[in-house]
């Protein structure tokens, strides 16, 4: 529990009814609090997905200070490194030279030869503009084995633009060149976890003739360039759009993007959509969607109007999940979440309709740091800030959508669901591991 | 190559070492930077995070306001939280951005200590530099605006604690041990910058007859102390019975002589072994642990120092290694290393290699396996581990 210091601040209208919350932003920016829920993934999990790669961070101290240590606690050291900027290559204007012999000296002491490197630079790399062109146009010269891609831990620049997530996103697949293209291979672009194996969309795939491939698959940098051989890139994802335009554009990958949504109809929908892309007849689903819908049932069966609460990491679609359950009779009592996404507007608006005292609370406003609850009272969290900033004990540990898509995730997450309510999870350890489904050491 | 750390972890940086250093006082911390740093300290160099209450924010800085220099939105949303939060102090703390645009913080706390009436004042951190600079701008500010001058001396021996925070000490209960060792040699602790003592009781840290300093960050602190507040310092870490027993030793001498010292040069060492170890870390700890062992184990140990300190700390055998490069040169024909674990990598490979955790490297990894090393035999605490 959390020990009180100095005087009780005032925490009016942190909180919100549904009915007085604008969309998409619900709460206006300010100051930031960071709660210590971590699972989701930072750019260095992501590049990690690229296999027999090597990290090399060009930035300050404190910046350097949680890349370094996402490393180290994903017993990843042996693949990351980096170049402390300081305040003389600030003054002197000398970045280009110092990252050249900064990166070359790492890499001649490495004690293995990468297949690639990716070089992240930071926001003070744009406020000093240096010549990137001529730094890794110089670093290709140098070390013509190697792949550079260039990547970017730029928070600053977060609202100019494409975000830090979806950079990251497209040059994880920057290293790709054309290949021959070859129908019966798919690739899902874009996700940090790896979609689940018994999805309905293996079906599809497999119906047309082709295989799915994911970078999270790939156990080689050899297996990682051959994703470039994929006619179709599908991605359901929303921070991957630029990333499958980019691959479309510079390999000619055709991009199919399937909605995470979590209703039955949007869910046909999507796959009929897709079947008619690949030429074939959608499969039929009768089973899949029975087994959801029987899945929720007995979920409901036992977590009965027990309060639910649901956070923004837990899913992309937190909107359309959350309308699902209140449709089939789950009480959602609270929301965490500081933003929406555009295309969630139709299920605001029906929550904000059906449910309009429901309410909507932010993650990281200021007040949030004395929201924490302490009570008694049962409630199951789904997502790791929700439990955090709940209290409870009972909820379900996932992030970022954890790969459940389509039939087979709802019929997964009523299970997880039920299993949460039942069995007490270690709240404070398991939320402040970073990288869900990473490798930890926490 | 300088700055290069090809193998190895980087130190917290001077933003989180002020975070750390006002963590417990009541105040509002602002680190004025894009989001990202708030979670790096709160999730690696902060365990008290999770279980206790602090107001440590981030302005989220974005492109446009710090191409435009809008330090009205700051101000504006500083102000706004404090009304709410009710902070004892704020602090704003500089990083990498506000360094490269030239943000007056100063300027700014002023004008938010005008409209609020709330003391205010501007950290010049860059994010550039160790976490020890950052501790130390944070106790000089503390020190400034908040203790008095004219404070009476207690009238039993009172100490203060210089230079407590989490990234040197953990929370493994050395602190504690501190406080007890105190009392144990017929003392009393006066104020513990910064754990475990309100701003009050800081406030009173004036009543002290001496000062011990535990970390490099409170040297400057300790120094201004002695200068304004005539408290003599005594610089050192009661870690083992020996080394507990020396610094005993040069407190109650600094109490009687009102001369500052600095424990690391008074004691004698007594090698009895061929060996060579190298202790890696904090200038403070480190040279204190060398103490120890040599008078303990007759076992000659050389301190890298990789963080800031300087001469008077440093015995004539012991070096500063700020590069990676200076470590591994340092280390070749070392019998012995103790450092944090990830400096394993550095460890040349006939060297025995004793992991011994420091939060402001490694983060929260080996949290759970720091020993508190306090006037006690290493043997009790299960040796280093």
């Amino acid at each position: 529990m959390l020990r009180r210091i100095g005087e009780e601040p005032s925490l009016k209208e942190t909180k919100k009814p549904m009915k007085e919350v604008s969309f998409p932003a619900p709460f206006k920016e300010g100051l930031e609090f960071s709660s210590p829920a971590r699972g989701t993934w930072n750019i260095v999990h992501t590049g990690m997905l690229i296999p027999q790669s090597h990290q090399i961070f060009v930035c300050a101290q404190g910046c350097l200070r949680g890349v370094v240590l996402t490393a180290a606690e994903m017993n990843a050291m042996g693949r990351y490194s980096s170049v402390a900027i300081r305040e003389e290559n600030v003054l002197e204007g000398n970045m280009e030279e110092f990252m050249i012999d900064g990166i070359t000296d790492v890499l001649k002491k490495l004690s293995y030869k990468p297949k690639a490197v990716l070089v992240f630079i930071s926001c003070q790399h744009f406020f000093l503009a240096y010549d990137q062109d001529m730094v890794f146009r110089e670093l290709r010269k140098r070390f013509p084995d190697i792949s550079f891609t260039d990547c970017y831990m730029i928070p600053t620049l977060r609202k100019s633009g494409l975000t830090p997530d979806q950079k990251m996103r497209i040059q994880l697949y920057s290293l790709l060149s054309p290949k021959e293209k070859r129908k019966d291979k798919i690739n899902l672009i874009g996700s940090n976890l790896p979609i689940s194996k018994s999805c309905e969309l293996f079906r599809i795939v497999k119906a047309a003739g082709a295989n799915l491939q994911m970078i999270n698959w790939c156990k080689t940098y050899e297996e990682y360039l051959d994703m470039a051989q994929a006619s179709l890139n599908l991605y359901y994802e929303p921070l991957a759009k630029m990333a499958a335009e980019d691959l479309k554009q510079r390999l000619g990958q055709e991009a199919f993007y399937l909605p995470f949504v979590y209703q039955e109809d949007r869910i046909e929908n999507a796959y009929e959509k897709l079947s008619q892309k690949l030429g074939i007849q959608k499969p039929d689903f009768k089973e899949e969607k029975a087994s959801a819908k029987k899945a929720l049932k007995e979920a409901y069966q036992v977590i009965g109007n027990t309060p639910i609460a649901v956070d923004y990491t837990f899913t992309f679609r937190i909107l359309s999940f959350v309308r699902m359950l209140l449709e089939h009779g789950f009480f959602v009592r609270e929301i965490f979440a500081d933003m929406f996404l555009p295309e969630e507007k139709e299920d605001f608006l029906w929550i904000k309709e059906h449910y309009p005292e429901m309410v909507i609370s932010p993650t990281s406003r200021p007040q949030m740091r004395f929201l924490v609850e302490k009570s008694e009272e049962k409630v199951l969290a789904i997502g790791q800030k929700a439990a955090y900033f709940t209290g409870t004990d009972y909820f379900v540990n996932v992030v970022e959508s954890g790969g459940l898509y389509g039939f087979d995730g709802i019929f997964q997450i009523a299970n997880q669901m039920k299993e949460a309510f039942c069995h007490k999870k270690d709240r404070k350890i398991l939320i402040q591991r970073k990288g869900y489904g990473c490798e930890s050491c926490i | 190559m300088k700055q290069v750390a090809g193998l190895i972890s980087t130190y917290s940086s001077d933003e989180f070492g002020i975070c750390s250093a006002l963590y417990e006082l009541g105040g509002m911390v602002v680190m004025h930077d894009a989001s990202g740093c708030n979670s790096t300290y709160t999730t690696h160099d902060e365990p008290r995070w999770y279980d206790m209450e602090s107001m440590i924010y981030i302005s989220a800085i974005s492109e446009m306001e710090a191409i435009m220099g809008d330090d009205d939105k700051l101000i504006h949303d500083v102000i706004e939280t404090a009304q709410q939060m009710k902070p004892k102090f704020i602090a704003l703390v500089g990083a990498p951005i506000p360094y490269m645009i030239g943000t007056d913080l100063k300027a700014i706390a002023a004008v938010i200590e005008e409209e609020t009436g709330i003391p205010s004042f501007g950290l010049e951190a860059n994010g550039m530099n160790g976490y020890l600079s950052g501790i130390s701008m944070a106790f000089d500010a503390i020190v400034d605006r908040f203790c008095k001058k004219e404070v009476l001396k207690s009238t039993q021996t009172k100490v203060n604690i210089l230079g407590a925070t989490p990234l040197d000490f953990s929370l493994n209960g050395s602190i504690d041990s501190i406080r007890r060792w105190i009392k144990n040699i017929g003392m009393q602790t006066g104020a513990c910058f910064a754990m475990g003592s309100s701003l009050e009781e800081l406030s009173k840290a004036g009543k002290a007859q001496v000062n011990l300093v535990i970390s490099y960050g409170a040297m400057e602190i300790a120094k201004k102390m002695e200068e304004e507040f005539d408290i003599p310092y005594v610089v050192g870490v009661p870690v083992g019975k020996l080394f507990a027993a020396t610094v005993e030793h040069c407190l109650k001498e600094s109490l009687e002589t009102g001369k500052s010292q600095v424990v690391c040069q008074k004691y004698k060492a007594d090698i009895r072994s061929e060996k060579k170890a190298a202790i890696i870390g904090e200038s403070v700890y480190a040279t204190s642990l060398a103490g120890e062992i040599e008078q303990q184990y007759g076992i000659s140990c050389e301190v890298l120092c990789p963080l800031e300190t300087e001469e008077m700390i440093l015995r004539s055998m012991d070096k500063q290694t700020p590069e990676e490069d200076d470590l591994m040169e340092a280390l070749e024909g070392m019998d012995i290393v103790i450092a944090d674990p990830l400096y394993k990598p550095l460890c040349p490979k006939k060297a025995s290699f004793y992991p011994l955790g420091h939060i402001a490297f490694s983060g929260r990894i080996y949290e759970n396996k720091i020993p508190d090393l306090i006037d006690r035999e290493f043997e009790e605490t299960g040796g280093l581990r």
